[in-house]
């Protein structure tokens, strides 16, 4: 009996690795199209995907791979992230001490900050094209508005992230751009104040207190921007983007055109194409989940859709790939700047806010309320509105042809093209009219602060952009049409001055031609 | 016999439910609302903005000096003695005496000798702060009390 039992261990303990790896994977191997879906929704992280997907789904053209790009992004930066504070210490006294220690004596801490520093930067890029992408395509027509409102939530985030990371070395680049930062904040006291009631009525200086928990930029800043950068904000982009996805798949995967549905199996009656999702077929799906609007596997030709495994895989595993690449190339060839510690006696000059908010600063230089607030606040509601303004039935009337088809058709492309004119002439104009002519305050020298900060340039760019937007949806009768105008001006318009923010502009934010021609102290 | 055309009574486990439902939301939104007093500072971590800058005879008449670490230029004048903040009144950058008077680095504020807006983004002039005397005769400047333009201390 006991050398039964012994043998029996014996047995088990050869088979190990086979009932391990029974146990931890529950398909055979992924031959047949079943054990393939099971691959996909037996497992925790990867039943974010359907279990099978279109085609014109994994074609570069269809995504550009930008989201997958972003989520490598976040995930590069959550790995290098938790590397870095193995050594960093957010105290105002050794925070700049720690970055040097990183920089030169931690093993490979240089070129870890350097990935971390880049993949940053990269992630606000891919964000911001991920969005390109979706507008342009029309992705963000029904079923879709909700999801485009979390990616604008998670733009915000993106962008809160990048800048909460920016205070940490505690460098003189840090403090003086998140210095600024903290003072845009707190400049609705510049209204209240032109208005003579900040004595009673103080909302800038109360934002400002709760960012920094002082007046001025100090341990409590550094200790508050840790939490946010490490904590606060990471979790909440994580939540924000598990929504985002599961929101993908239900509301029906990818944005892509209507396609003639051969009568078959599964197909809906012919002349009867899904245009609200209420009508949209609903097919109770193996997992007992009712998915809107068109799936993989409802209301199409299954020969138009591959399994996800391994076929998306794979190619999110290409677009992850090719983004660490670039994040390892920029990180060994590029040193993550790191300027002299902190001095709040000294401002850096030009004192430079991180590249995505030099557009900012452009505007910010005529008043920092309506250029540092107003403004953005205005065109962030602005895009977090388009699917609600716009809800034009894409690929209905033959008008639009999306979603899924960039600019919906030529119009659209035409209607981009002279928005890009227009948006991109009126904003070299808000920057060449200040700088050759001077401004309200030159012409003016009393003129009440109230005018300057209800008429300047970026209230003015904002005002002319909302109008040809409207004259485009007059002429064109398209809210589609409209929004294309609107959001290729802004878009031009950000371009132009964060080129003009970051290159043109000197010190005491003179105008410079090249940084050659900067005066030498 | 209740009247038909009155409204039919909430039944009580409906009001139950109801009433706990709503204890329970305002609880929590009293709980969030005062933990988000937490992060709103009541004593402020900082030095006082009151400090003291040296006996009167050491600023002679005509001399402008710039206090290291303080952001605050003394002008002593034939009039008296000021203090002027040398902090940007646009977003907080400090600014630079120049002969004119001042500019600010970060988005070319100018001012003049007075602190007074001559041109830029700034929404107004530099803040000219309050001088008094502690009683070991030494003049203090209080960095959070501003006075008028062209205040000056005398003796």
């Amino acid at each position: 009996m006991a050398s039964h039992g012994l043998s029996e261990f014996w047995t088990n303990l050869k088979r190990l690795p086979r009932t391990f790896r029974a146990s931890l994977v529950r398909h055979g191997q992924t031959v047949s199209e079943r054990s393939r879906s099971q691959a996909v929704f037996g497992n925790l992280f990867l039943h974010i995907h359907a279990t099978r997907t279109h085609i014109r789904s994994l074609r570069f053209s269809t995504t550009l791979a930008m989201g997958v790009a972003t989520v490598s992004l976040f995930l590069i930066l959550a790995a290098t992230g938790i590397l870095l504070m193995v050594y960093y210490k957010p105290s105002v006294e050794a925070a700049y001490a720690s970055m040097k220690d990183i920089h030169y004596v931690v093993p490979t801490g240089r070129f870890i900050r350097n990935i971390h520093r880049w993949a940053a930067h990269l992630m606000v890029i891919s964000v911001m094209l991920h969005m390109c992408r979706v507008f342009y395509a029309g992705s963000y027509k029904a079923p879709r508005e909700f999801n485009w409102l979390l990616g604008m939530g998670l733009f915000v985030v993106t962008l809160a992230l990048s800048f909460s990371g920016y205070l940490l070395p505690w460098d003189q680049l840090a403090y003086w751009a998140v210095t600024i930062g903290a003072n845009i904040a707190a400049s609705p006291r510049e209204v209240t104040d032109a208005l003579g009631i900040t004595a009673y009525f103080d909302p800038g200086g109360f934002i400002r207190q709760i960012l920094l928990g002082a007046s001025e930029v100090g341990q409590e800043a550094l200790t508050r921007f840790y939490l946010l950068h490490v904590m606060v904000l990471p979790i909440g982009l994580a939540a924000l983007l598990g929504v985002h996805f599961w929101r993908i798949r239900k509301d029906g995967g990818l944005g892509r055109p209507a396609t003639p549905t051969p009568a078959g199996k599964g197909a809906a009656a012919p002349g009867t194409p899904p245009s609200r999702p209420d009508e949209a077929p609903r097919k109770t799906f193996g997992l007992m989940c009712v998915v809107r609007d068109s799936t993989p596997a409802t209301n199409l030709d299954p020969a138009d859709t591959v399994p996800s495994w391994p076929y998306l895989m794979r190619a999110e595993l290409v677009v992850f790939m090719a983004t660490m690449l670039a994040c390892v190339v920029l990180g060994l060839l590029f040193d993550a700047p790191l300027t002299e510690m902190a001095n709040a006696s000294v401002p850096e000059n030009p004192a430079k806010a991180p590249w995505y908010f030099l557009g900012l600063q452009e505007m910010v230089s005529y008043s920092a309320f309506m250029g540092g607030l107003a403004v953005p606040t205005i065109v962030v509601l602005g895009l977090s509105l388009i699917p609600y303004l716009d809800r034009e039935p894409e690929g209905a009337n033959g008008a639009l042809r999306g979603p899924g088809v960039y600019f919906s058709g030529p119009r659209g492309k035409r209607v981009a093209l002279w928005s890009l004119v227009f948006g991109g002439v009126m904003a070299v104009l808000a920057v060449a009219v200040p700088v050759n002519f001077g401004w309200l305050r030159s012409w003016f020298p009393t003129i009440p602060q109230l005018w300057i900060i209800l008429i300047n340039p970026a209230t003015l760019l904002t005002g002319a952009y909302a109008l040809w937007s409207l004259v485009v949806l007059r002429r064109t009768g398209s809210t589609r049409m409209g929004a294309i105008a609107l959001f290729t001006c802004f878009l031009i318009g950000f371009v132009i001055l964060t080129y003009v923010g970051s290159e043109l502009r000197g010190p005491n934010w003179d105008f410079f031609w090249s940084s050659s021609s900067w005066p030498v102290h | 016999m209740p009247n038909r055309l009155e409204a039919e009574p909430v039944p009580r486990r409906d009001f139950l439910g109801l009433a706990g439902l709503w204890t329970a939301g305002v609880a929590i939104l009293g709980s969030l609302l005062g933990m988000l007093r937490l992060p709103n500072p009541r004593v402020l971590p900082e030095q006082s903005s009151r400090f003291s800058i040296g006996h009167p005879e050491e600023f002679a008449a005509g001399s402008k000096r710039i206090l290291p670490g303080r952001n605050v230029e003394v002008v002593s004048t034939e009039q008296g003695i000021a203090a002027v903040s040398l902090v940007c009144t646009h977003l907080g950058c400090i600014v630079a005496p120049t002969p004119e008077g001042y500019s600010c680095p970060c988005h070319g504020s100018r001012f003049g000798l007075a602190g007074e807006v001559r041109g830029g983004p700034a929404p107004r002039g530099l803040p000219w702060l309050e001088l008094s005397r502690a009683p070991d005769g030494s003049l203090v400047v209080d960095g959070k009390r501003e006075v008028p333009p062209h205040t000056y201390f005398r003796g």
